[in-house]
Parts: C-alpha cells; sequence; structure tokens
C-alpha cells in the first residue's frame, strides 16, 4: 500500500517553482485518494535510513502537520481523523518512528521524535499506546549515544505535550530519572547531556512529587547545578533554564539551594557567555516576580498559615545582588536603543535592578546611590548612561518619602542633561528617567510636590525641545509629558499646565509631522502623549481641546486621500488612521463629558461620522477598531439623534459582528452596540433583527475567539433593556441559547484559574443578558411570556451558589438578576422564588458581604422579592 | 527544542495606549450598563409617574444632566422646562420644575393622613402609633451631592447637604451619584431638625409599594448607618432623627400619648401596617389630638385665635358645588351663579366658611346639610381645601371630642375584653 513518494518530497523542495507547486499538487493528490496509505509512505520514508535526509524530514514535517494545528478547530478534526485511523496502519506508522530514533541521521531522529510527541499527544490522553514510555525507556539503556539522545529529545517533546495528569507517578519517576542520569554523566556524549537537560526543563511541571521529597529534590537540584558548570555552552544555558523554570515552579522549595544558586549564577553575570548570561539574571528577575506576586497577595502579612510564603530571597541577597546587577549596567551595547528587539546584557540587568527596587522598597536605595554619585559625571558616556539608568530604575519601588529628596536634586541635572549631553544614548535614558520621575513621584496620590510654579515651565520648554531631539530621545521626551501630564488627571481647576497646553498640543502636532516620524514609534508615542494631554485636561483649556477637532479631523481627512500608495507606505497610512481614530475618540469622550463641551462639538459629528465610515473602506485591523471605538464614544455623546446615523453605519456594524478572524474588532463592535442601544433605546428597533441574528450566530459559532462570547451574551441584555417587550419576538431564542449556555456553564469545578475566571465572565454575561431582559419586560402585558424561563434561571443560580466559585463581579449580577426576575414577574413568581435556596442563603450572605456593590443589589433584590411575595 | 525567550519589555510602559483606550472604553460601558440598569431598577415603582400614569421612557441622561448645565448654554433650558407636562415627570425630573409647577407637583407627593373621627377595627394589631412632632411637614430629596426640603406646598424648605446617600459632594462609595433618597419629614424648629416620619425611597430604590412595616423596617435599619442622625458638620448641615414608633396596643398607644418626646407632640400619628406610601388623602394613616398632646387642637383662623365658630375650607367648583380636598370629593354645599359673579369668584377658588348654628347634618352615614356662611376667600398660601375627615374631627372636637379614653378601651377590649377594668361607660 505505501507508495514511492522520495522524488515527489524532493520536488517539494526543489528551488523551481514549477516542479514544487507540481509535486506539492501530486502530494494533496495522495493524501486525499487514500489517506492511510499516504502516511504510512511517510513513515516508512521517515524511517527509511537509504533514503535522502531531506525528503526524509519533509515526509516527518508533513505527518507532524497532519497530527496538530495552531487552530483549534483544525487541530480536533486532525486528532479525530487519526483517531478514527485503521489501527493496523497506526501500529506501523507508530513502529517506523520509534525505530527512527535509531536512526544515524540527526535530522530523521529529531522529527521522528517530534511526530512521537504530537501521537503521544493524541493517544496517551485517550488511553492508547500504553507502552510508549515503557519502550522509549528501554531505549536509554542502548549503548549508542545518539540513540540516548534522540529518546532524551523524545521525552522532552512528549512532555511538551501532554499534562502532566495524564502520566502516572511510576512512570513520571521513570522519566525523571532516565533525564537526571543523561544530565549526570558527566564524562558522557554532549548532545546527550543537552537533549537530557533540555528534556528536564519541560519534564519539571511533572515533578511535583519529587520535588516534595527532600531526597529526590536534593538530587534534582545538585545536578541542575553541576550542568550549569558544564563546559559545553548550549548545556549551561539549557540548565539555567532549569533553574529558572524552577524558581516559578517551585520557588518555596528553594531556600536550601539559594546561596549556591547566587555564588552559580554571579560567576555566570560576570564571566559566562551572553547567552548565558542572561538566563541566569533571569533567574533573580523571575525571584522577584514570585516574591511581588506573593507579597502583593498577601500584603506582606507573613502569619504563615498561607501555603504560600515568602523567604525574603532578594532581600537575604541584597547587598551582593545589586552589586551585581549594577556592573552589567556597564556593558550596554553602542545602539541599542535604535534596535528594536535588541536584548543584550545590560537590559536584562537594568530590568532586574528596577525589579529588585519593587521588591524590597527602600532598602535599595543607599546600595544604588554610590553608583549613581560616582558615574553620573563621568567622561566616558557608558558611565553616565548607567548611572542614569539605575537612577531611573529603582523610582517605582522605594517610598516616595525615601526618593523625595533625592528626585528634587536629581530633576534639574536631568534636565540639563537632556539638553546638553553629547551622547544620544544618555538622552535616551535620562528622557526615560524623567519619565519615570513624574509617572512615579508626581501626581495626587503622592504627597511631595515634584513640580512647581518654580519648575513647570523650565520641565515643558525642555521637553518640548527635546522633542526636536534624534527620533529615539524625542520618542522618550514625549513619554515623559505622558505621565507629567497623568499626574494632573485629577486636578479639576488650575490645572498648572493650562498655561502650556497650546504650545504642549501645537508640539505634538509638530513631531507628528516630522519626517522621520516613523522611527522608534516617534509618530505613536506623541499621538498617545496628546491623548493624555486631552484626557487630562481640565474645563479651562475646553475651547482648545474644541479647536483641535477640526485640526485631527483636516489630518484623518488628508490621510484617507492618499492613494496607489506601495504596500509599506499603505501600512504606515493605516497606522496613522488608527491613531488619528484613537485620537478623535479621547477627543469625543472628553467633550462629551460636559455638557457645556458636547453641544459645542455636536457641530462636527455628522463629518466625524462620514470619516470613521472612510476609514472602513480599508482593510486593517487595528484602524477599524480604533474607528469603531470612536464611533461608540460618539453614540454615547450623541445619544437619540444618532439615529441618523444608523442607515448608513448599519452595514460596518454588520460587518463588525462577522469579522471572527480579527477577532478584537468583533469584540470592539459587541461594545458599540450596547452603547449604540443605550443612545438610541427604541429607536434602535428596526436594526434588531439583524444584529440579534448576527449576535445569536456569532454565540454558536465555534470560529469566534472566546474572548468576545462574554460581552455577546451582555449585549443581548442591553438590546431587551433598550427595546423593551419588543424583544418578544427573540425571547425564545435568546432564552433557548441563554439557557444552554447557563447548563454549561453552571459548573466550573476541575478548571484551571483561568478557565474559572473565564467561566465567571461567560456566566456574568448571561446574567446581565437575563437582568437586561427581565427589566426590558417590566411593567409590559407580555411580562407572562418570562413566566416559563422562571424555574430554569433560579435552578442556574442555585447551582452557580452551590458551587461556590462565583468572583464578586458574578455574586453581585446573581443577586441583581433575583432582584429582577421579583421585581418584573412579581407575584407570579413568588412562590418560585420562596423555594430558591438563592433566595435565602444566597441572598442573606450577600446582605452582610462587605462589598457594598453586592450589598446594594441585595438590598434591591430582598426588596423586590419582599413585594413579589407580599401582594 | 529552541532556548526560550526571555526578553522583557524594556523603557516601555506596561500597557499600551491603545491598550488603555479599549480599557477605557470598556469601562466607560460597563458604567453605562451598570447606570441603565440601576435606572430601569429605580423606575420600577409606577408611583414615580404621576397619576396620568403615562409610562415613559427612563429619563435620559441628558434630562439627568441638565442641572449641571452651565449658564452659557441658556438657549437650551427652556427647552427642558416646557416640554415634559408635569404630570409625567418623576422625581429627579421634578426636582428641576421651577416655582409654581414644581410647588404643584410637590404638594401632590405627600401621603396625608385622614382625621380620626371614629375608631378603626383592628387597631391593637394592625396598627402602629407614634407622637406626630410639631413642626413643618416636609418632602425630603438627597440626589446628585444635594438635599432639599420641600413643604407640603412645595415650596422649598432648606438646600444643604446632607449625609442622606448622594445628599453632599462628598464622595460616596456606595452606589450612583445619580440615586436618590426620598424621605417624608417634619422640620422641628426648636432643635432644628427633621424628624423622619417616613421613607419613600432610599437609594434609588422606590418604597411607594412596600408596606408601612417593611417601610419603617427599613427606615430604622438604614437611616442611622447613612450617617444622617449624627450630630450636623460642615458636609451635614441638619440632623435627622427617627421618632418612635409602637404597636398600637395599649402599651404602646399609652406610651405613645404619654412619655416625653424630645420634640413638642402635636397629636398621634396611626399607620396602617399593611398599607403603602399612598399619596394624597388616606384613610390608611390617621391623625388624632386632643389637649394633653397637642396645642393646636381646635383650628385658629389668621390671626392665631380660636373663632367662635368652626371654620372649613371648600373649593369651588365650576358648577357652584362647594367640595373638600378628598378623591372622590364630598359635597359641602352649592354656591348660585349670582353670587359667584357679583363676589368675582372663580372655579378653583378656596372659599372660607363658618360652620352656623344648624351644624353638619348626617342621614344615614351621609352628608345631609351644612350650615355654613361664605367669609371670603382663603388665605393663599392654603395649597387645597380641608378634606372631609379634618371637617368633621373639628367639628366633633367642638360637640363630642373622641377621647384618649376611648382609644385605650377600643385596643384593650380588642386584646382581652375582660382583663382589664373597663373604663366604658355602659349603656345597658
Amino acid at each position: 500500500m505505501a507508495m514511492e513518494v522520495t522524488q515527489v518530497l524532493l520536488n517539494a523542495q526543489s528551488i523551481d517553482g514549477n516542479v514544487r507547486k507540481h509535486a506539492e499538487e501530486n502530494l494533496k493528490q495522495f493524501q486525499e485518494q487514500n489517506f492511510p496509505g499516504f502516511l504510512l509512505s511517510l513513515s516508512g520514508e521517515l524511517a527509511n535510513d537509504d533514503k535522502p535526509v531531506d525528503s526524509r524530514k519533509l515526509a516527518g514535517l508533513i505527518l507532524k502537520n497532519l497530527l496538530d494545528a495552531k487552530d483549534e478547530n483544525r487541530k480536533h478534526e486532525l486528532v479525530q481523523r487519526w483517531l478514527l485511523l485503521d489501527p493496523a496502519a497506526k501500529t506501523q506508522i507508530k513502529s517506523c518512528l520509534l525505530q527512527t530514533l535509531s536512526s544515524s541521521a540527526v535530522d530523521a531522529r529529531s522529527t521522528a521524535s517530534q511526530v512521537i510527541a504530537k501521537v503521544a499527544g493524541i493517544e496517551l490522553p485517550q488511553k492508547q499506546w500504553p507502552e510508549l514510555v515503557g519502550s522509549l525507556l528501554s531505549n536509554i539503556h542502548q549503548i549508542p549515544a545518539h540513540v540516548k539522545q534522540a529518546t532524551l529529545e523524545t521525552l522532552g517533546y512528549l512532555c511538551e505535550e501532554i499534562s502532566p495528569e495524564v502520566l502516572d507517578q511510576d512512570q513520571v519517576n521513570k522519566i525523571l530519572t532516565a533525564v537526571i542520569q543523561g544530565m549526570n554523566v558527566t564524562d558522557g556524549d554532549n548532545d546527550v547531556r543537552l537533549a537530557a537537560t533540555r528534556a528536564l526543563y519541560n519534564a519539571l511541571g511533572f515533578a511535583q512529587a519529587n520535588f516534595s521529597n527532600d531526597m529526590e529534590r536534593d538530587y534534582i537540584m545538585r545536578v541542575v547545578c553541576e550542568t550549569t558548570m558544564s563546559p559545553e555552552v548550549k548545556i549551561r544555558q539549557a540548565a539555567f533554564e532549569c533553574l529558572v523554570s524552577i524558581a516559578s515552579m517551585y520557588y518555596e522549595k528553594l531556600a536550601p539551594y539559594i546561596q549556591d544558586i547566587f555564588n552559580i549564577t554571579a560567576k555566570a553575570v560576570r564571566g559566562d557567555e551572553e547567552p548565558v548570561a542572561l538566563q541566569a539574571i533571569e533567574f533573580w528577575s523571575t525571584i522577584c516576580d514570585e516574591e511581588t506576586d506573593i507579597l502583593e497577595e498577601y500584603g506582606g502579612d507573613s502569619t504563615g498559615d498561607s501555603d504560600l510564603a515568602c523567604f525574603y530571597f532578594i532581600r537575604q541577597a541584597l547587598p551582593a545582588l545589586v552589586p551585581l546587577l549594577l556592573e552589567t549596567l556597564l556593558k550596554q551595547e553602542e545602539d541599542q536603543d535604535l534596535d528594536e528587539g535588541a536584548w543584550n546584557i545590560a537590559m536584562a540587568g537594568g530590568t532586574c535592578l528596577g525589579l529588585v527596587a519593587c521588591t524590597v522598597g527602600d532598602d535599595i536605595v543607599p546600595l544604588v546611590m554610590p553608583f549613581i554619585e560616582e558615574n553620573i559625571t563621568k567622561p566616558d558616556w557608558r558611565q553616565r548612561e548607567a548611572a542614569t539608568y539605575a537612577f531611573g530604575s529603582i523610582l517605582d519601588g522605594p517610598s516616595p518619602d525615601k526618593l523625595a529628596t533625592l528626585v528634587n536634586v536629581a530633576l534639574p541635572f536631568m534636565l540639563s542633561a537632556l539638553m546638553k549631553d553629547p551622547n544620544n544614548h544618555v538622552k535616551d535614558t535620562t528622557a526615560w528617567t524623567l519619565g519615570r520621575m513624574f509617572e512615579f513621584l508626581h501626581g495626587s496620590i503622592v504627597g511631595t510636590r515634584l513640580i512647581n510654579e518654580g519648575n513647570c515651565q523650565q520641565i515643558i520648554t525642555v521637553l518640548l525641545q527635546s522633542m526636536k531631539d534624534a527620533p529615539n530621545v524625542a520618542e522618550k521626551a514625549c513619554g515623559a509629558l505622558y505621565f507629567l501630564a497623568q499626574g494632573y488627571e485629577d486636578v479639576e481647576t488650575a490645572s498648572p499646565l493650562t498655561p502650556f497646553f497650546q504650545e504642549i498640543v501645537q508640539s505634538l502636532l509638530t513631531v507628528t509631522h516630522r519626517d522621520d516620524a516613523t522611527e522608534s514609534r516617534l509618530r505613536t508615542a506623541a499621538y498617545e502623549t496628546l491623548n493624555e494631554v486631552v484626557r487630562c485636561s481640565t474645563n479651562e483649556t475646553a475651547s482648545l481641546v474644541l479647536q483641535l477637532v477640526p485640526v485631527i479631523m483636516m489630518e484623518l481627512h488628508k490621510s484617507l486621500e492618499g492613494q496607489n500608495l506601495s504596500s509599506d507606505e499603505r501600512e504606515k497610512q493605516s497606522d496613522l488612521h488608527g491613531l488619528l481614530c484613537g485620537c478623535l475618540q479621547v477627543i469625543i469622550q472628553k467633550l462629551g463629558s460636559s455638557d457645556a463641551t458636547k453641544y459645542a462639538f455636536m457641530q462636527y459629528a455628522d463629518q466625524i461620522m462620514g470619516l470613521f465610515l472612510r476609514v472602513f473602506a480599508f482593510r486593517n485591523a487595528t484602524a477599524h477598531e480604533e474607528a469603531m471605538l470612536a464611533i461608540g464614544a460618539l453614540a454615547y455623546a450623541t445619544g437619540p439623534d444618532f439615529a441618523k446615523y444608523m442607515p448608513e453605519f448599519y452595514k460596518y456594524l454588520e460587518m463588525g459582528l462577522q469579522n471572527f478572524e480579527e477577532y478584537q474588532v468583533c469584540a470592539v463592535t459587541v461594545g458599540v452596540v450596547g452603547d449604540i442601544c443605550r443612545a438610541l433605546e427604541d429607536k434602535i428597533l428596526p436594526y434588531c433583527d439583524g444584529i440579534m441574528t448576527q449576535l445569536l450566530k456569532d454565540l454558536s459559532s465555534d470560529n469566534l475567539h472566546r474572548s468576545v462570547k462574554p460581552p455577546l451574551f451582555s449585549c443581548i441584555g442591553d438590546i431587551a433593556l433598550a427595546i423593551g417587550d419588543n424583544f418578544y419576538k427573540y425571547l425564545m431564542y435568546a432564552m433557548n441559547t441563554l439557557q444552554l449556555a447557563a447548563e454549561m456553564y453552571a459548573h466550573a469545578s476541575g478548571f484551571d484559574d483561568e478557565m474559572t475566571e473565564y467561566i465567571n465572565s461567560l456566566r456574568n454575561g448571561i446574567l446581565e443578558a437575563y437582568s437586561g431582559i427581565f427589566q426590558g419586560f417590566k411593567n409590559s402585558s407580555k411580562t407572562q411570556l418570562l413566566i416559563p424561563y422562571a424555574p430554569h434561571i433560579l435552578q442556574f443560580l442555585d447551582s452557580i451558589y452551590m458551587e461556590k466559585d462565583m468572583d464578586e463581579v458574578v455574586i453581585k449580577t446573581a443577586i441583581g438578576v433575583l432582584g429582577d426576575l421579583a421585581d418584573t414577574l412579581g407575584s407570579n413568581a413568588g412562590s418560585l422564588i420562596q423555594q430558591s435556596l438563592s433566595s435565602k442563603e444566597f441572598l442573606n450572605e450577600c446582605l452582610t458581604s462587605e462589598d457594598d456593590l453586592i450589598k446594594e443589589s441585595a438590598e434591591w433584590a430582598k426588596l423586590a422579592i419582599s413585594r413579589a411575595i407580599s401582594v | 527544542m529552541a532556548p526560550h525567550d526571555i526578553r522583557r519589555p524594556f523603557k516601555r510602559p506596561v500597557i499600551s495606549d491603545q491598550q488603555k483606550r479599549r480599557e477605557l472604553s470598556l469601562l466607560r460601558q460597563a458604567q453605562n450598563r451598570r447606570d441603565a440598569q440601576h435606572q430601569a431598577r429605580c423606575l420600577a415603582s409606577t408611583a414615580f409617574s404621576l397619576a396620568s400614569q403615562t409610562l415613559e421612557a427612563p429619563i435620559s441622561e441628558s434630562e439627568l444632566e441638565v442641572e449641571a448645565l452651565p449658564e452659557s448654554h441658556k438657549g437650551h433650558e427652556p427647552e427642558s422646562e416646557q416640554e415634559p407636562s408635569p404630570k409625567d415627570f418623576d422625581v429627579v425630573g421634578a426636582s428641576k420644575l421651577k416655582g409654581a409647577e414644581a410647588r404643584k407637583w410637590f404638594a401632590k407627593q405627600l401621603m396625608h393622613p385622614e382625621w380620626m373621627i371614629d375608631i378603626p377595627d383592628g387597631l391593637s394589631q394592625d396598627w402602629y402609633v407614634f407622637a406626630r412632632p410639631s413642626g413643618k411637614r416636609c418632602f425630603i430629596v438627597s440626589f446628585n451631592g444635594t438635599t432639599i426640603s420641600r413643604l407640603r406646598n412645595g415650596s422649598i424648605l432648606h438646600r444643604f447637604p446632607s449625609a442622606l446617600p448622594n445628599g453632599s459632594r462628598k464622595k460616596d462609595v456606595s452606589g450612583s451619584a445619580q440615586s436618590y433618597s426620598i424621605l417624608d419629614c417634619i422640620f422641628h424648629e426648636l432643635d432644628q431638625t427633621y424628624y423622619v416620619i417616613d421613607m419613600v425611597c432610599w437609594r434609588g430604590y422606590s418604597l411607594y409599594d412596600c408596606t408601612a412595616e417593611f417601610r419603617f423596617f427599613w427606615l430604622d435599619s438604614k437611616l442611622a448607618e447613612s450617617g444622617a442622625c449624627d450630630a450636623p458638620s460642615h458636609y451635614h448641615k441638619y440632623r435627622f432623627s427617627l421618632v418612635p414608633v409602637y404597636n398600637c396596643d395599649h402599651n404602646g398607644l399609652y406610651a405613645a400619648y404619654t412619655e416625653a418626646a424630645p420634640y413638642v407632640k402635636d397629636g398621634l400619628l396611626f399607620y396602617n401596617k399593611h398599607s403603602h406610601y399612598q399619596t394624597g388623602i388616606t384613610p390608611l394613616a390617621l391623625v388624632w389630638k386632643d389637649e394633653n398632646c397637642s396645642q393646636y387642637v381646635i383650628d385658629t383662623d389668621n390671626e392665631g385665635q380660636v373663632p367662635s365658630q368652626q371654620q372649613v375650607v371648600l373649593e369651588l367648583q365650576e358648577d357652584g358645588r362647594l367640595t373638600t380636598s378628598d378623591d372622590p370629593p364630598t359635597v359641602f354645599g352649592c354656591l348660585d351663579g349670582s353670587f359667584i359673579e357679583r363676589s368675582g369668584l372663580k372655579s378653583g377658588c378656596l372659599l372660607r366658611f363658618a360652620v352656623g348654628e344648624g351644624g353638619v347634618v348626617f342621614v344615614d352615614g351621609k352628608l345631609e346639610n351644612a350650615d355654613l356662611h361664605y367669609l371670603g376667600k382663603a388665605n393663599r398660601a392654603r395649597a387645597s381645601a380641608d378634606s372631609f375627615s379634618k371637617v368633621m374631627f373639628q367639628y366633633s372636637v367642638r360637640h363630642s371630642p373622641l377621647r384618649i379614653d376611648d382609644l385605650l378601651a377600643s385596643v384593650d377590649s380588642a386584646v382581652d375584653p375582660g382583663a382589664k377594668p373597663c373604663d366604658i361607660e355602659m349603656d345597658g
């Protein structure tokens, strides 16, 4: 049944496009005509040592792609097709794959490893291929090193592919033993050690039990630490990767090893090659992540009874760790600020220093200050930059009190450096540091007054001047201005920025017009800063914000005119559409928030809407999303008058709801439907047939990103609330969909945190839909249509209550639905409500909740119920 | 297996401005949804829309913000004042009404007790009793950072900050700033305190359709919690206080009648436990007084003197009939057309009459004849004519008053007629 495929596979890699195309068609044909035969031929090709490596490799790759796909639906199809395949064929394919692991051709072995892991990923969870782990482990004891290497690599891929509960502890123990032994043969083959070390990285997630056993853990840790000293750089790097992973997975087990690990990492940071040094720094960054998480979660409350205790490793390591990190700062690369993808030891070290500051707070300051003082005025730009970066790094973490004096001294120095330092790199970091000062030490929450009448003008002058510097420096200056403005977000009158508002806006607009504005994301930064300046502006400058409307509109208009552009130019044009729509959105939201400015703004509404609609003619997801968000803001500001735009806008709304691929566009559109419902109320009725159809389609689709589903449910509630009992014609369909979803998501046990969170957001959406429907039907003659659905809804409330895994938001919405149901159905549902658990225990729990919003909803529910049962 | 990427964001804020825009939009949408929901819930009660009962759409944002409209937009203002006829207004809308319109609207919002002319059945089981504070009856609305008290004729008594929900500009952690609370109060001049006698709406939740039992329970548990009973301060200009409410059994009635109160008493109020808050005059709330518990048992005239003859105020109808303020009104008499013309009276006028020697005559419980003598137009401050029960109460006070002993006897007899020595004069 197998067929000769070698030549076709080689042709498929030909440089000649025609040959290639023909071969690809042949392969496709073969696959369609005889799928099992095709797979058999491919596995046979892969296993055959007489065949050229290139055809073997491609055969394996095609096999792999027939077992797995990124797209969830495609993946599901592939899995089903494999499971339904003739068992004899599967056995033969698997045997070919295992046989390939002994091949002398490294590429064939490696490809086979990956394919085996994919097959295992399908079969092991189905309790199929039980002998796989055993037969792999038996390979370990074979003499040829390359078989060992391939087997370890396979175990690594296998662990990456499956989840821990698929293997029993005995299998895990054996795999770990084999892997650790593979790492531990100090004089053995480097390829084996590397494969073993990389396999351990993936197997760590399976080692929960082993890490709880002191002896086994000691052994694993000893081997990992020894491996970090391997003569082979790749092995050292892989061993440090293991340490990084251990730091996040087994933080609480690290205490006995932390001193040794410090020594190892310090040595690597100081002397090893960069890839290794970067991992060594990453270990400490990860420890910082862990400790800040723990401290945030428990507020530093170390009562000891929580299962997550903080061991304060960073605090203990501080006196040695900080100097180590400061040294790295001096190892900058010349042009790292111009290269988006750059990542080097100075950057990693600086980042880690910032994380350390967040973890320990005040204590870092005295350890860093001498370094800053020593280096900040040195002739070597590296020293000035490192000192500046160190200062910028420690601004987040220590208390404002601790930093106040330092920052007040530093501010004039930094302003001067930004103007006068000859080095681009130093200016970049200086502007960034000024931004950090404004971000963390300026604003209403901070008691100190960094910026006052005396220096405000100077700061602004320097930043605006600096916006004319090289793009990377100008971008950081924009960023600093962003945080300067943000610090005044709570100021209601007499904003210190008011006198400079016009000048700032003008300078930012000038930046957006620079020829080099697309470098270093300068244009984006300028518009983002403009947005923040507008957001944080006060009434005093409302008229200036209003004047900005036609200016930005004109920009958008001009940009929409551009034609016959190259693909690169088109992309930049779309980026600009997005930025301008984003800016208009911010302005609309600002002006729409007070009546005085709203009415003045309305003169532009028609034209703005016209421009937004034109943006939809360009195919670009980000621009669509931004235009949609802006339209939502416009609908909110316009209110019922938005109805006049609906005839033209409707098709784009529908298109947005159908945009499954660019799901962000779809998600934003769903939100905008809600805005329009609230703006138009029952005037949205003529469009509801189409919208409801699309919403229900979206909900039943498997192709739509799951994050859009919760807002889709809520949106149904928005519509019902807007159109009242006109909703009756969709009632059956909507309730049906809601009921199915409610049944599916009533239980969330057995899922991880992320999934539970998602299920809760779905529940919240479903409940918001019910809420909207009940409130929409209130006081209507059609109320009785809802009665048949009441038992199920109450049951849903009872079952999610009993699950005890609701978050605060769901609790609040759920108890509100109980009230809405009682309010709308009244005595019709009195006895049903009284029978439900929700109306008793759940309600009582909510009434005594410490969350004001829950309590408020519960009081409402209690009131509504008391009315329903008293009638 | 390639090495794993460990790059972290460098010199970059944690979230992009685009993400911030997205999140701010979502936040705004969630807030708007909550407000819409909240509004739908607040409009629960049909009592918010007036008698006409045209079911209107929820108040739109713009209406809510009318008050915040700055001076520069005068052009828009008149519209918002004229547009909705006062009949269709809810209370938030009504709080924007000005002058006479406002007075007319608010005058109709209070529940007014009938005067007790006979003792209702089940007084001891189904009723509460409390001593009515002497003072100005007010309707208090706290909303959007201010508290406004209006007298029963609708005119504003005070506009002040209070600790009631949304009653001052202080940030309120719970609930929307747009939710309002409404209290039925009596302002007691002497200690400058608002004595709360009923709760009509709390944090936007209407209590109109709730029983008195529930309203008093809610009032009792919520008012103190808000801090409204605290001593006056910068954000809380007047103290609010609860009135002790008793079950109308012997002890309760006796306590309400005799026990010292922090305020000057003006009669006793009786509330039926099962009755809803009903605007206008209701027989499910009753007022009674005698010289022991009130300084003003018998009505005085404009000079504060007790006139020798009882005076009544009646409303002149188009056809000349003279009616009480009840719904439906009771007809006390009729003026002939020539007299009306001669005196320049118009329908709707409130007219003052003296009750002459002939008194008021009933046949089979229906008013048969009243001996009325025209005195002139009533005081302009009067909002409405006298109610039937008021006229009858005043009449009985002058002729055969209902005594406290009668009330006590009726509650005793209901519980256990034989248990106590009987004060009632036996007929047979």
